[in-house]
């Protein structure tokens, strides 16, 4: 009965939770440790990308975790949501990770006893795996520990002052949207007496209405703060900037996405009737809206990726709020979409302060001419951030679009609105950077009033030797070691391979396309996925 | 299902108590209030268990047993707990150690607005405050010691 491919759900947590134990025992030796992170994720891939093969064919795959029947055990599930979500957070968690192997982010030496960053990258990579693939409140709650707790120690990499004042502000919030995540756990588990989906969404309804709003308010509020949606978004522009360019673009591109998806998939099962649309579009709208206007206002180029990421957000929430099959589709869409792009988008950036010494947009310049390879590395994905019409950020945008004209009503068709006004204050915010970075010469440096050097938004990157010194006296040294330099092709070829992948998202458009749509059915539908979980028990 | 309104009491007490002390400025407090309210929803985790019973273990009595869910989730908690405990700690230590105290500091958007606001004078909403008088004077990059903690003891 248990085939081992039936046991192919538990590979994409266990794998790299082994690999991090593997990492650790080989502390001392980093080219053992890259090896086997390299080949940890390799494996993930593929176990992923066979999980969704198998989802997409014979429906949702479960596995229940020590034999322990799914009401009281742990189980994992894989269905056409959580493996495609599965597959491309593997594919971009393998590409950052080839990234940092180039860009030697090794704490080797004086100071660092032990190498965490390898270990560390690969317990994250297992709690993304786990929060996508769980079938209980309590495991997606492990999960987002998981994840959170190897964030806490990346973000903080090196523990220099702009990171660890940084990582203070990131964790505190995340402590305490974890507490709320645990209170609503409880009051859960109070109400309905389980914690599992698929019985929750066999019981949810027999709850007075009340009871029910306040518990979808509960997990929303949680799930809110860890995807960054509006009024719970201030903390993200503020920490992610300052982590080193590979755990920013990982983070950009995972943390958030994890949040919309525990959101997507409690909306759906959980609450299928659907009553604080209202809200959610009110969140969904402000989120674009504000969050761009945050972008269009900054002139650091990570500053700026930070502020559209939120504003991007906004996206998925007004797919989810809507919650007709288009905007579900278009959600699941643009998820995978900005996975990708998101994070090729901070990759580059890592890229141009590798080169550069800096992504401040008032003393960057030129680099289109010094170097095309970088410029073309940007645009391509800072395009298809903005929607422009052959790439997938326009299919995704204009499937979202069309779900909001569909729904019809006044408030969706303000959300159009600010997804269209969203859209275009990106591509003024993208431009921004093109022309200012890339395009335009660079300004001389005596006529320009001095910018006092800034070492809270140069958050550095770990490239070179660690040193606990203070951010400053690295940066300006590091700056004048690389300045000029070529492009290093190890931290080069992995973001070029990402950035093949949103082309490919658009050339594979529809094939993609229609996964989503056969993913938000099967979210609709809600039994394929209850018997999966509860069937086979 | 009764509720143990005192258990109920207790976890009140315990989170209120906590959200105080994590609206504190310095780091050690904000961990001790993110401890007592981590305990805070353990008991409350007792309190959603139900009635106490016999030891969930099958086949050893033939009472009611207590609901074992919860007691695992608040185990798995506990660890959590401690975890994130640890680490905040190091943290608090690393962030004394390098600005000689661990007060958490000003958002970096309102450090940058400030800053531009002092660049250009003529702005309507620059008004001339004492930059001394701002908490968070260490962030220039060097170990400067910050001013006097104003939080009483």
């Amino acid at each position: 009965m248990t085939s081992l491919l039936d046991q192919l759900v538990l590979a994409p947590v266990i794998l790299p939770l082994l690999g991090a134990g593997l990492c650790l025992a080989f502390g001392r030796f980093a080219s053992a440790q890259r090896v086997i992170s390299i080949i940890t994720l390799v494996a993930v891939v593929a176990s992923a990308s066979v999980l969704l093969v198998r989802a997409d064919r014979h429906g949702p795959q479960s596995f229940n975790v020590g034999g322990w029947p799914a009401e009281i055990g742990i189980s994992l599930v894989a269905d056409r949501l959580s493996s495609l979500l599965l597959l491309i957070s593997t594919i971009v968690t393998l590409c950052v990770l080839l990234y940092s192997v180039g860009q030697g982010i090794v704490e080797f030496g004086r100071d660092a006893p032990l190498s965490v960053f390898y270990p560390t990258f690969l317990v994250l990579s297992a709690g993304v795996s786990n929060a996508f693939l769980s079938a209980d409140l309590f495991n997606l709650f492990v999960g987002f520990e998981i994840l959170l707790a190897s964030s806490y120690v990346l973000i903080t990499l090196g523990g220099t002052e702009a990171r660890v004042r940084s990582g203070t502000i990131y964790i505190i919030v995340s402590l305490a949207s974890s507490a709320l995540f645990l209170i609503s756990v409880a009051c859960v588990y109070a109400a309905t007496g389980t914690v599992n989906f698929a019985q929750l969404a066999l019981r949810m309804p027999e709850l007075s209405s009340p009871v029910a709003t306040m518990l979808q308010l509960m997990l929303l509020l949680t799930f809110a703060v860890k995807a960054a949606v509006f009024p719970l978004s201030a903390w993200l522009p503020d920490s992610y900037p300052t982590a080193p360019a590979p755990v920013t673009a990982v983070f950009a591109g995972l943390l958030t996405k994890v949040g919309i998806y525990a959101m997507l998939r409690t909306q759906t099962l959980l609450f299928p009737t659907h009553e604080l649309r209202t809200l959610l579009l009110w969140a969904s709208i402000l989120t674009m809206v504000v969050g761009i206007m945050g972008a269009v206002a900054q002139s650091d180029i990570k500053r700026v990726l930070s502020f559209t990421l939120v504003s991007h957000i906004g996206f998925m929430l007004f797919g989810i709020a809507l919650a007709s099959d288009l905007g579900m589709t278009g959600a699941i869409f643009y998820i995978v979409h900005h996975i990708t792009v998101q994070t090729t988008l901070f990759l580059v950036a890592g890229l141009v302060e590798y080169r550069s010494g800096t992504t401040n947009l008032d003393r960057l310049g030129g680099l289109a001419r010094h170097a095309p390879v970088l410029a073309v590395m940007f645009f391509v994905p800072a395009m298809n951030l903005a929607g422009i019409p052959p790439f997938s950020g326009f299919l995704g945008k204009l499937a979202l679009i069309e779900a909001g004209v569909e729904a019809g009503d006044w408030l969706a068709l303000v959300g159009v609105g600010a997804a269209v006004a969203t859209s275009l204050l990106t591509l003024y915010a993208v431009v921004k950077i093109w022309n200012r970075a890339f395009w335009q010469p660079m300004a001389d440096p005596e006529d320009e009033t001095p910018v006092p050097f800034d070492p809270l938004v140069m958050g550095g990157s770990l490239h070179g030797r660690s040193s606990v010194g203070t951010a400053t006296q690295r940066e300006t040294t590091w700056k004048e070691d690389t300045e000029g330099e070529r492009l290093p092709l190890r931290m080069a070829m992995p973001t070029i391979a990402l950035g093949l992948v949103t082309v490919a998202l658009t050339v594979f458009g529809a094939p993609l396309f229609s996964v989503a749509d056969r993913a938000a059915d099967e979210l609709h539908e809600r039994t394929p996925y209850i018997e999966a979980v509860l069937g086979d028990g | 299902m009764t509720a143990n309104l005192m258990l109920i009491a207790v976890v009140g007490v315990m989170v209120g108590a906590g959200v105080t002390l994590v609206l504190e400025r310095s780091l050690t407090r904000i961990l001790v209030g993110f401890v007592l309210i981590g305990n805070g929803l353990n008991v409350l985790f007792l309190v959603v268990s139900g009635p106490a019973g016999a030891a969930p273990i099958l086949g050893l009595s033939g009472d009611p047993m207590a609901d074992p869910l919860p007691q695992a989730m608040a185990l798995t908690a506990i660890v959590i707990t401690l975890g994130t405990t640890a680490f905040g700690l190091a943290l608090a230590y690393r962030a004394w150690q390098l600005t000689g105290t661990d007060d958490v500091q000003d958002d970096l958007e309102d450090d940058l607005i400030r800053r531009r606001a002092e660049r250009d004078e003529v702005s309507a909403t620059f008004d001339e405050v004492d930059d001394t008088e701002l908490p968070d004077e260490g962030y220039a990059g060097d170990a400067t010691l910050a001013p006097e903690d104003e939080v009483p003891a």
